[in-house]
């Protein structure tokens, strides 16, 4: 590997430089207006500060800690599906090679692709038929569509470099197929499948329409909240809810940003935040 | 090991795009009609008002995906270098690619509202007299605000998917072609961009089919008339009169057809199949 530094010119440093404000800048009046008073026109800072939002949103009288606890849990949920579900199938997906195999990854690919307002008007029958809309199952079952897919695309990068042959070896010594599992193959696959279950834990996270369309305006997440409050004018609750609706996501960027290389999967499904 | 997952992706989103598809043709149980026709189609092909916003949908997908690729290509060729503060400029390039779209439209909103930050700095500099003076970018005919959103939010995830390709291609094809005389330009034109060209398209396709399909950023930073697709679709959807839901459904065949055309461009161009 090289480590000599190349240096950049002028002109790439000033480009970089912009980018990065753009990239950044957005965030900063969000920031801002959690922490304002009043920060009227042509004010270019909040003329005075307060934590009255921080307060509001804290306060047991709000909606916004049980929209948090439903966001958290919703999300939590369509997880654990994913990786029940999506484990075995992106080890069939990453170790084997079979016949259809490319049609398969094509329909897996698909719900990733395609907007969930295409797919959720149709459903929406369904679920009403069921008891399945407006209720928190409902928006969990529906949040599958992008977040299975996303497991199954993580944890198929992550079988095609495992090496099946230990488990092998593991159980001609003796150990059942459930222990086999747990002390060979988990342990071998856990770091991915934990980075894969974080970022799909994310897609649910930051789902709007599927939760709005199903949920039908009685399963209120913060991105529900968080829409109503930027609409009806509220920018300083509005600032506040967006802080805590982006810690999750940057705390994760913190921890696992080296592994979103775009070349085990976990980068194509990251639009879906 | 794969039927669990297949039944999950089959009987919700094959199911719903049928159901979509079957609800188009005027079939409606609920209601008592069980006869199909083309009477959505129909309408909303003939009326004005779903052609300007197919229209406009089209021009903020086609816009912001050609934008954000041209940036995050610019991007992308200057991350590649090594240089100082290298891994703080990286992480800060990837730090909204978590951020969900609706807290940027929200962002967006606050800066480029006519009594937002860059409003309220025109005033400070006497270019502007009242917030009405500043040019409308939210909620405007041109959808400034939604392609501004939409291309803060892709140059990262566009530019980290060329630069983990331009890691696997490597220097050694440039450097040949330097060798042999070319230019830089010459050597990126005719050796690096050939070789980019498929990470270039796919994330492309994966952008412009998200764009065209997605509701909240024109929902909260687009005009009412014409809105754009995804939230006539849901306004029609949500309408008290049930004879609109086909045209609901009609509206959401559309942009699930326009997606499928990107995941069939995507399937020709992704890598593995290239290298064939």
């Amino acid at each position: 590997m090289k480590t000599r530094f190349q240096g950049l010119s002028g002109l790439s440093w000033l480009s970089l430089a912009l980018l990065i404000s753009w990239l950044i800048l957005p965030l900063i009046p969000l920031a801002l207006w959690s922490v304002s008073r009043s920060w009227f026109f042509p004010d270019i800072l909040p003329s005075s500060y307060s934590l009255r939002a921080w307060s509001y949103v804290f306060s047991t009288t709000s909606e916004v800690l049980p929209a948090l606890g439903q966001t958290a849990l919703i999300a939590l949920g369509a997880t654990c599906i994913s990786v029940i579900i999506g484990v075995p199938a992106g080890r069939a997906l990453g170790l084997y090679q079979f016949r259809g195999k490319a049609v398969i990854e094509i329909l897996i690919l698909a719900p990733m692709i395609v907007p969930g307002i295409a797919v959720a008007l149709g459903l929406h029958v369904v679920f009403l038929k069921l008891g399945l809309a407006g209720s928190a199952i409902g928006v969990m079952i529906v949040h599958l569509i992008p977040t299975l897919p996303y497991m199954v695309l993580v944890m198929s990068g992550v079988f095609s470099n495992y090496n099946p042959a230990a488990e092998a070896q593991a159980r001609s010594l003796g150990a059942s197929p459930l222990q086999a599992f747990y002390y060979v193959t988990l342990p071998a696959i856990l770091p991915g499948l934990m980075i894969g279950s974080l970022f799909t834990f994310l897609v649910s996270w930051s789902q709007y329409i599927l939760t709005l369309l199903i949920g039908g305006g009685r399963v209120v997440t913060l991105p529900l909240l968080l829409f109503n409050f930027a609409s009806a004018g509220r920018n300083d609750i509005t600032g506040a809810i967006s802080m805590i609706y982006i810690l999750p996501g940057v705390l994760l960027l913190l921890v696992a940003a080296r592994y979103l290389t775009g070349r085990n999967g976990n980068l194509e499904g990251m639009h879906r935040i | 090991m794969l039927s669990p997952a297949l039944l999950i992706v089959c009987g919700l989103f094959i199911g719903g795009l049928a159901l979509g598809f079957v609800g188009s043709l005027g079939y409606m149980p609920l209601i008592g009609q069980e006869t199909f026709n083309l009477d959505a189609y129909r309408q909303i092909l003939l009326s004005e008002r779903f052609l300007l916003s197919f229209l406009l949908t089209f021009h903020i997908a086609f816009t912001s995906t050609v934008i954000a690729s041209l940036l995050a290509l610019g991007a992308a060729l200057i991350l590649r270098q090594s240089f100082l503060g290298r891994s703080v400029i990286n992480f800060l390039f990837q730090i909204n690619l978590t951020v969900p779209h609706l807290v940027g439209a929200v962002g967006i909103l606050y800066l480029f509202s006519q009594s937002g930050v860059f409003a309220r700095l025109a005033y400070e500099f006497s270019l502007i007299s009242k917030p009405s003076e500043f040019p409308a970018m939210i909620f405007d005919p041109l959808a400034i605000g939604i392609i501004m959103q939409y291309v803060w939010k892709e140059i990262p995830f566009i530019g980290l998917i060329l630069l983990a390709n331009m890691q696997t291609i490597g220097r050694d094809y440039e450097a040949v072609a330097q060798s042999l005389g070319a230019s830089r330009w010459q050597s990126f034109r005719h050796v690096l961009l050939p070789l980019l060209m498929p990470g270039l398209l796919t994330s492309g396709m994966i952008v412009f089919a998200f764009t065209f399909g997605a509701y909240e950023i024109p929902a909260l930073l687009g005009q009412n008339y014409p809105a754009a697709l995804p939230v006539l679709a849901y306004q029609a959807f949500t309408d008290v009169d049930l004879n609109a839901r086909p045209e609901a459904l009609a509206m959401a065949m559309i942009i699930a057809l326009l997606s499928a055309v990107m995941i069939y461009g995507y399937a020709r161009f992704t890598r593995r199949y290239i290298r064939k």
